[in-house]
């Protein structure tokens, strides 16, 4: 017998109360003031200025919204020997300007070969933790400010659809993970000069480079990656590889929010650079 | 250095209550916690207010400062101007008993809920052996002190009460989390943190690690992967199909 404390039956050390059983309905509130609260009638006291934050937000993801809608269905502009705008790529319909991707069908000429793969790096936007918190307070205001009450009168979360949708978070991971991939390639291709000789390098070329790595890191800052990489396990000392792994996912995981408004500022800056290159407006700046 | 500031704080019980103005003296180096002392000293002898270590650590004091969830005995007077007027409230999701007093029995009959620390079997000499790295992740949240200000500032129960009955807040969901991370624990909550603790209405907008303060981070280190865990078992057919056909360890 050892003296460790008594183990009640199922072998759980303490008691559990009772409680509801079956799945959660949805709440339906009527907007009144909860019982027995204190009546405090102000939506918050807050006095600093906690709108700004979600106005920032709004103002950022607006403007982006409008630039890379205007992009995508422009169809021109978006490829200049060597360099193709992050948009585009993978460019994969014969109607492609360059030929940066293997062609894989002959899309009709009206419809932008951007809309076709755009939807990938949209998927892991839409649903990542960091943008779900973002969205949710600054267009949503669910709620806008910390300590400041929101105005819907009923709230289910991401308990149903089309929210419940969210869960779907990690297969736009690995969609994104294939694309960053190609973003990869195109800048590896990048390392030519007009004609299509390798060994050249000019200012584009590291753009499109940082800009592959900065969408890389934004993906394995992922929690959805720190989740599959080592996350999910509960033995950390039977798989040390995972564990290191899991170490340094979780460190970049703590800067997911600055990689994530990074890369979508790197992605524009790509593309302005692309588009000015393909216009003739500028000409890039061979280093070698 | 002393000064006199603008002091308003709610008073009331159920029935109603309002915000009183006081004027109180404040010196350097002060809390809010002795700020309200001193008001109940020399001029509200009845005032209510829950307290107990003024150290950060009991997690008794918990009200609304300008708004904010805050420990009054960890928010220094030094953040606020001298001209400034403080602003004390209880806490604004629970019930009030009185004045800077508030019910906060939901959090404990949750807590009663969830399903027990079942260890898996001894080893032959009677002990428990674990690695350091295998229960650090839970560790993290041993430090919450229960002050319950996540709770108080989650708004799926702050702006609707009916979500209580099924939604056990933050501080629970990182209950649930750090069990099922334990390497002892063989209990399996993740069917009961979505269906039954409602681990769904979270959408992470992550004030309660805003507000938490020891610094837990509740939403990145608990209640994400606790979500994601529910996602292996609930929504991710490659993981349910790799579980029922045995190609995926349980560890």
């Amino acid at each position: 017998m050892h003296a460790g404390r008594a183990v009640g039956s199922g072998g759980a050390v303490t008691a559990t109360a009772p409680r509801r059983t079956g799945a959660v309905a949805p709440g339906h509130g009527n907007g009144m003031p909860a019982p027995r609260r204190a009546a405090i009638a102000a939506r918050t006291l807050r006095t600093d200025r906690w709108w700004i934050q979600p106005l920032l937000v709004v103002l950022a993801l607006v403007l982006f919204t409008i630039y890379a809608t205007f992009r995508a269905f422009q169809n021109a502009h978006y490829f200049s020997e060597p360099y193709i705008s992050p948009f585009y790529s993978p460019c994969i319909t014969t109607a492609c300007e360059g030929s940066s991707f293997p062609e894989l069908f002959t899309g009709p000429s009206w419809i932008s070969p951007a809309l076709y793969v755009l939807i990938f790096p949209l998927g892991i936007r839409a649903t990542c933790y960091y943008y779900r918190k973002a969205y949710y307070r600054s267009f949503w205001l669910s709620p806008p400010a910390c300590a400041v009450a929101e105005p819907h009168k009923r709230y289910t979360g991401e308990t149903r659809l089309p929210l419940l949708g969210q869960n779907i978070h990690r297969y736009a991971l690995y969609a994104a993970l294939v694309i960053n991939v190609i973003l990869f390639y195109d800048a590896v291709l990048a390392f030519r000069d007009e004609t299509g000789a390798w060994g050249h390098m000019g200012l584009g070329t590291l753009i499109l480079l940082a800009n592959a790595v900065l969408l890389f890191l934004y993906s394995v800052s992922c929690h959805s990656c720190r989740h599959i990489v080592g996350g999910r396990l509960n033995n950390f000392s039977r798989h040390p590889l995972r564990y290191k792994a899991w170490m340094q996912v979780s460190r970049l995981n703590g800067r997911h929010m600055q990689l994530a408004w990074a890369s979508l500022l790197s992605v524009v800056l790509t593309d302005v650079y692309v588009f000015l290159l393909a216009t003739d407006t500028i000409n890039d700046l061979r280093f070698f | 250095m002393t000064y006199d500031a603008t002091f308003r704080v709610w008073r009331g019980d159920a029935t109603g209550g309002d915000l009183q103005t006081f004027t109180v003296a404040v010196n350097e180096g002060e809390v809010v916690l002795d700020i309200i002392h001193r008001l109940r000293a020399t001029q509200a002898g009845d005032l209510a207010v829950r307290w107990n270590c003024k150290a950060g650590k009991c997690g008794s004091c918990s009200a609304e400062i300008n708004g904010r969830p805050r420990l009054m005995c960890l928010t220094r007077m030094s953040t606020f101007g001298e001209g400034e007027t403080v602003t004390v409230t209880p806490l604004r999701t629970f019930p009030v008993i009185r004045d800077l007093v508030t019910d906060v029995s939901y959090n404990y009959d949750k807590a009663a809920q969830i399903p027990a620390f079942t260890p898996r079997a001894r080893e032959k000499d009677g002990t428990h052996r674990m690695q350091q790295v295998d229960v650090e992740r839970s560790q993290e949240f041993r430090k919450c002190i229960e002050c319950f200000l996540c709770q108080d500032t989650c708004h799926v129960i702050r702006d609707h009460e009916e979500n209580k009955a099924v939604f056990a807040g933050p501080r629970f969901l990182i209950r649930l989390a750090e069990l099922d991370m334990h390497p002892l624990d063989v209990v399996d909550r993740k069917d009961a943190a979505q269906d039954e603790f409602g681990l769904g209405y979270c959408n992470i907008t992550k004030c309660c690690s805003e507000v938490c303060p020891e610094g837990i981070h509740l939403t990145d280190n608990g209640i994400i992967p606790l979500k994601e865990r529910v996602v292996d078992r609930k929504y991710d057919p490659l993981t349910w199909l790799g579980s029922r056909i045995g190609r995926r360890p349980k560890d």
